[in-house]
């Protein structure tokens, strides 16, 4: 797993990224209560915004980690905003996307990383 | 920017695992670990302990001071019973508003309480009209909400059950003397408790040490009194809104309205007695977004799904934990009927929304 300075997680999953918010990101958030997903298709540039988190206190975004086309978004997120605290490493994950340059990954944070940066 | 101020309660809210956050000039707690929506439902489902000691508490004494405070607020303050409360506005020249408080009758004085960003503008202009006015620095106040708080209290402060919605009384629990009202800003029954500041923690404490009560911070007050249909301060009323138009003339009572025995003598009187009697162009009124993406404050509202201009702001909004949707309040046209299906833009789409009355939650006071 992989980890951007934007709490996003990155997961390689064959020629595929799984892309979530980390634990810190969740519990800074609050209790999320509404996730606004990209559509299947989308293709997206490193830097934009494509999802929308809102808590109990304010909206964020999550921004693309990487250029790319989106394969496949959490539906469950829809229905069950609630999972992001729950289980944000694992069954909140929002969106699959397929790079536009695979290679890319490999400058982003791991975990040991990522854990010195939120200190 | 000056110094942060903080309340009698400070070092506990530190102790309970508060996260601290500037608030009209305090450091508040905004929330405790259990996290604004489990502090919401349990205020809801038991008891939730809030510090409000960074409200203004005022004295005004004298056999005159009902009369004399008429000539500020719109509200019927001589018709005001000893040991009842009352809510009330302080009204500008242009029929304003500059802070809503709460009034009480208490035989040889009024206790007034008003909103901590207001409090110095307030007590100056308290001053400037009323012979004596007196600021109490030397008390902390804590509202105790929820279904369980008569329970709790009564416990500890025998007596307090039989209050009913908008009572006060002098009470004592262990050699301090404790004013409570049954009011509070949740929706919920329960009580405001102003207890002397070197006793507030150890109260605070004896509070808490019931297993219904929760410590609960400024995150679900908000939540709290946004499904109660209550306004915030600086947010859904100023001096920029009318009481008629910010939606609460029912605290405007019959005597201080046209033909009435004490009518207007308030400031701002013209402008709110004509809109009392031809009814005010905008009105705050509530808002049910379709879908679950809240709209928040600054939202603005339009009549229909593509173009025109905005007929409204959302002056507050977010999500309802009790009601499990969003929830905001906007100014609108005044004839804008319930049930109407208006749009408010949020991040460039137009989503669409009912307009409904408010409570979004009904309240559950003992009358």
């Amino acid at each position: 797993m992989k980890f951007t300075e934007d709490h996003e997680w990155l997961k390689t999953e064959g020629d595929v990224v799984i892309v979530g918010i980390t634990e810190h990101a969740s519990e800074q958030l609050g209790d999320v209560v509404f996730v606004e997903l990209p559509d299947v298709g989308d293709t997206v540039e490193k830097g934009d915004e494509i999802c929308v988190i809102e808590s109990v206190k304010a909206a964020s975004d999550i921004l693309a980690p990487l250029g790319g086309e989106i394969v496949e978004i959490n539906e469950d997120l829809a229905d069950n905003p609630g999972l992001v605290n729950e289980d944000p490493l694992g069954k909140a994950w929002f969106f699959k996307m397929k790079l536009t340059d695979a290679s890319a990954l490999d400058g982003f944070m791991d975990e040991a990383a990522y854990k010195d940066f939120i200190g | 920017m000056s110094e942060l101020k903080r309340t009698p309660l400070y070092d506990l809210h530190v102790e309970l695992g508060a996260k601290m956050v500037p608030f009209a000039g305090y450091e508040m707690p905004v929330q405790y670990p259990l996290g604004v929506m489990k502090e919401h439902l349990h205020t809801r489902a038991k008891a939730g302990l809030f510090d409000v000691s960074h409200m203004g508490q005022v004295i005004v004494p004298g056999e005159g001071a009902a009369e004399a405070f008429e000539a500020l607020v719109p509200v019927s303050l001589m018709g005001l019973k000893e040991g009842r409360q009352r809510y009330a506005m302080f009204t500008d020249e242009n029929g304003g508003i500059l802070d809503d408080l709460m009034v009480a009758n208490r035989g040889d004085h009024l206790f007034v309480v008003v909103n901590a960003a207001c409090k110095e503008d307030d007590i100056a202009h308290m001053r400037a009209h009323l012979e004596s006015v007196e600021e109490l620095t030397d008390r902390a106040l804590l509202a105790l909400q929820g279904p369980a708080a008569e329970g709790v209290l009564e416990a500890l402060v025998p007596g307090t059950a039989k209050m009913r919605f908008m009572d006060v009384g002098v009470y004592h629990w262990n050699g301090a003397e404790l004013w409570i009202s049954r009011s509070g800003y949740t929706g919920e029954d329960g009580y405001e408790i102003s207890v002397p500041a070197d006793r507030a923690v150890e109260f605070a404490r004896k509070l808490l040490a019931d297993g219904a009560v929760e410590p609960i911070g400024l995150g679900a007050r908000d939540s709290l009194r946004l499904e109660a249909g209550l306004c915030l301060y600086g947010h859904d009323i100023d001096t920029t809104t009318t009481p008629v138009e910010g939606n609460i003339a029912w605290a405007i009572q019959k005597v201080r309205r046209k033909g009435g025995e004490r009518e207007g003598g308030f400031p701002g009187a013209d402008r709110i007695l004509s809109e009392l009697e031809n009814g005010p162009s905008r009105l705050r009124l509530g808002l049910r977004p379709e879908g679950r993406a809240p709209m928040r404050e600054g939202v603005e509202i339009f009549a229909e799904a593509e173009g025109g201009d905005p007929i409204g702001r959302v002056t507050s909004g977010g999500f309802g934990p009790s009601i499990e949707a969003p929830m905001a309040m906007a100014y609108l046209p005044a004839e804008t009927l319930e049930g109407t299906t208006v749009y408010g833009e949020v991040r460039g789409k137009r989503l669409p929304a009912k307009v409904v009355s408010m409570p979004f939650r009904p309240a559950t006071y003992k009358r």
